[in-house]
């Protein structure tokens, strides 16, 4: 907590993306993926990206770590910097010493994100060697240390399984302990826990949350799921439709939305009760109308206007700028003020 | 054990059903077993307990949420019950008639009363019938309508579930997860439906788009007094439709009760730590304590002696671990199966 407090005062960026696009060019057209995005991760920090299906959360981390395919996929941006260097200007040799090195990624589904002809040591001991001269026991002494550290049970005999042997829950302890075994000063999560049922993803928050205090990890939290949001991170970015709607600290925008998706998403969500008062019997929830547009189809003015309630005419011709109300809270919307009086 | 919850006054704790004795549908000690051979050269076999002694009823016009992990055997409650798969023991009764002893020829008027909504609306409609056909389906095979009555009742029925009629044309990849799910909702609606099993039926879809089609499934209920059983591992959904709830542990309810006396006043272990373990959304009340279970769920094949939740309860002591708890009535209308509360 002291650290935190520390950074806040003093971000220091580690990642920093600057405009980025990238599209895929398909036989019915150009999608716009992410559509001029721009975030920034500081030293320490967890920061959220939520957003539904297809708004272009997961693109943006793929992108950074370029795994993207090109062709069909095409990524832009006027950079994308780690530690002051621009990843884009690198050669794909020096793309690999930084993945999984010193940004490493945790995938949803650990079934086909592991190799399921590769024992679980073999795994995990392959990026060890690719990023450390190690002896043969050394890596498989880090491998072991690793499985701990991760509260693998019997980690030793673990080495010799494979991954169909294990549980969702252990797969991703072991693709928590692959992308922290090189100790890398970024981990991208996404959607870590989606595939798995509440008590084990209740385990694996928990984990992921000590080893963050443990090794300081920056972490990227990519989820559709506000529950873990206000869980584990301190700032958010919203996502829409690829473009950047809202980011702000994480207690500021459940507190005082000032998008109008994400208040709607916010009131969409049904919570469990806390108390026999807050228990109501079976109101309606609130919903959004409409649905997300085509990535393919026109992108001009607001892409939330046809779901919105506060649109106006300016909404669907000009495209709303991204712009600071308070301070750390930025809102790409033209009719936030009166999003800022009904929430205060 | 398999006690069924006859004799209570169960009922009294949902206020909708006072008026209703008898209930729409009956669950009593159902079991469904699958065998699976041990190993490949080996001719014995063992049983997966998917669904080892279950019983509840639901009356007509409400919701019982039954929730539980993956692998708990959830929808294969559903599926027997519809008897898409056979069970091995127990009955199920709808409208006081055992259906499990029919014949398929017995069995038609029932399927017309009893419908299922899937989880993934991508792999329940057929992607080679246009989905107006698909609606109609069960009208035809019924030899319920046919010609321009059929086409009527497929547009009456696309306009209740919020598409434009003229959409029966199209194929199901036209159209959105949560408009596809609206279309075998459709399906679902077509005959004379008084029960709809809902297996995870909003588990696939965003957030926003889920509420609406909530919305959907509480304005039909209302409507034409539709029973659900609603199948989900989502806690705050569940607490949101239903009426009642059942929580599902590895073959075995371990509670059932009203809405209100679940969520607040839980009394199995494995309820609290479930409802403790979904993250609340709000950052204020972050860190709030945690019941964290330990370890995976067992195997079903091989489930564990005594009470089945003992190898992860924060409170087993050794009679649980020999024992199994007796499903009772702790308070009117609130079942539970464990031996310490």
């Amino acid at each position: 907590m002291d650290l935190m407090t520390k950074t806040m005062k003093r971000p220091e960026p580690i990642l920093e993306i600057d405009n980025l696009r990238t599209t895929f060019h398909t036989r019915d057209g150009v999608i716009r993926a992410v559509d001029g995005v721009s975030y920034r991760l500081n030293r320490g920090e967890v920061l959220g990206v939520v957003g539904e299906s297809g708004c272009g959360k997961s693109v943006t981390a793929l992108s950074i770590l370029q795994l993207i395919q090109k062709p069909p996929g095409q990524i832009e941006a006027t950079a994308i910097r780690f530690n002051g260097k621009n990843l884009l200007d690198l050669s794909e040799r020096q793309m690999q010493r930084i993945r999984g090195n010193e940004i490493s990624m945790v995938f949803q589904e650990p079934m086909t994100s592991l190799n399921p002809i590769l024992t679980v040591g073999r795994q995990i001991g392959l990026v060890i060697d690719a990023h450390a001269d190690l002896s043969r026991t050394e890596t498989k002494n880090k491998t072991v240390e690793m499985l701990r550290l991760v509260r693998m049970p019997s980690p030793k005999q673990r080495l010799d399984e494979y991954p169909h042997q294990l549980s969702g829950g252990m797969r991703q302890r072991v693709m928590i302990a692959m992308a922290l075994s090189c100790n890398p000063q970024v981990l991208i999560a996404d959607e870590p826990t989606t595939a798995l049922d509440v008590t084990i993803q209740a385990q694996i928050l928990n984990l992921m949350n000590d080893l963050r205090e443990q090794l300081g990890t920056a972490v990227i939290m990519i989820t559709h799921d506000l529950g873990v949001i206000a869980e584990m991170t301190q700032r958010v970015v919203v996502m829409y439709a690829g473009r950047k709607v809202e980011e702000a600290a994480v207690e500021d925008l459940f507190r005082a939305p000032q998008h109008p998706y994400t208040a709607g998403l916010l009131a969409s969500v049904p919570r469990l009760a806390e108390d026999s008062r807050s228990l109501k019997d079976r109101m309606r929830l609130k919903e959004i109308p409409g649905m997300v547009p085509a990535t393919t189809s026109a992108r001009q003015g607001c892409l939330f206007a046809d779901r919105c309630s506060y649109v106006t005419d300016r909404c669907r011709i000009e495209t709303p700028i991204l712009e600071e109300s308070t301070s750390g809270h930025w809102t790409a919307c033209w009719e936030t003020e009166k999003l800022v009086a009904n929430y205060g | 054990m398999a006690d069924v919850e006859t004799t209570s006054p169960a009922n009294n704790a949902s206020q909708v059903n006072t008026k209703a004795p008898s209930p729409l549908l009956k669950v009593e000690a159902l079991k469904t077993h699958f065998p699976v051979r041990k190993e490949f050269s080996s001719r014995s076999t063992s049983f997966v307990y998917a669904v080892d002694g279950v019983s509840f009823s639901i009356q007509k016009g409400e919701t019982l949420g039954l929730v539980g992990e993956s692998g708990c055997g959830k929808s294969t409650v559903g599926k027997t019950i519809l008897r898409l798969v056979e069970p091995t023991a127990g009955r199920v009764r709808f409208e006081g008639t055992d259906i499990t002893a029919l014949s398929r020829r017995e069995m038609r008027p029932f399927r017309q009363m009893m419908q299922i909504i899937f989880q993934d609306p991508y792999s329940s409609l057929n992607p080679r019938m246009s989905v107006g056909n698909i609606v109609g389906q069960p009208l035809i095979i019924h030899k319920i309508a046919s010609g321009q009555e059929l086409e009527h009742r497929v547009g009456a029925l696309f306009e209740r579930v919020g598409l434009r009629a003229e959409q029966m044309r199209s194929y199901p990849h036209e159209f959105s997860g949560g408009q596809r799910q609206r279309i075998g909702i459709a399906r679902a609606l077509a005959l004379n439906t008084k029960l709809i099993i809902g297996d995870e039926p909003v588990s696939a879809l965003d957030v926003s788009i889920q509420a609406q089609v909530i919305n959907l499934l509480m304005d039909l209920q209302e409507e034409r007094d539709l029973s659900y059983l609603f199948i989900s591992h989502d806690l705050a959904v569940v607490e949101h439709i239903s009426h009642r709830v059942a929580v599902m542990y590895l073959g075995k309810l371990v509670e059932l009760a009203d809405k209100r006396e679940i969520y607040i006043n839980p009394l199995h272990p494995y309820t609290e730590a479930l409802l403790s373990a979904v993250p609340t959304p709000d950052p204020t009340v972050r860190g709030k304590k945690r019941i964290l279970l330990e370890g995976d769920v067992p195997s079903p094949i091989n489930p564990p002696s005594g009470c089945r939740f003992h190898t992860r309860c924060p409170l087993a002591e050794s009679q649980c671990r020999i024992e199994e708890p007796v499903w009772r009535e702790a308070t009117p209308g609130h079942w539970v199966a464990c031996h310490l509360r």
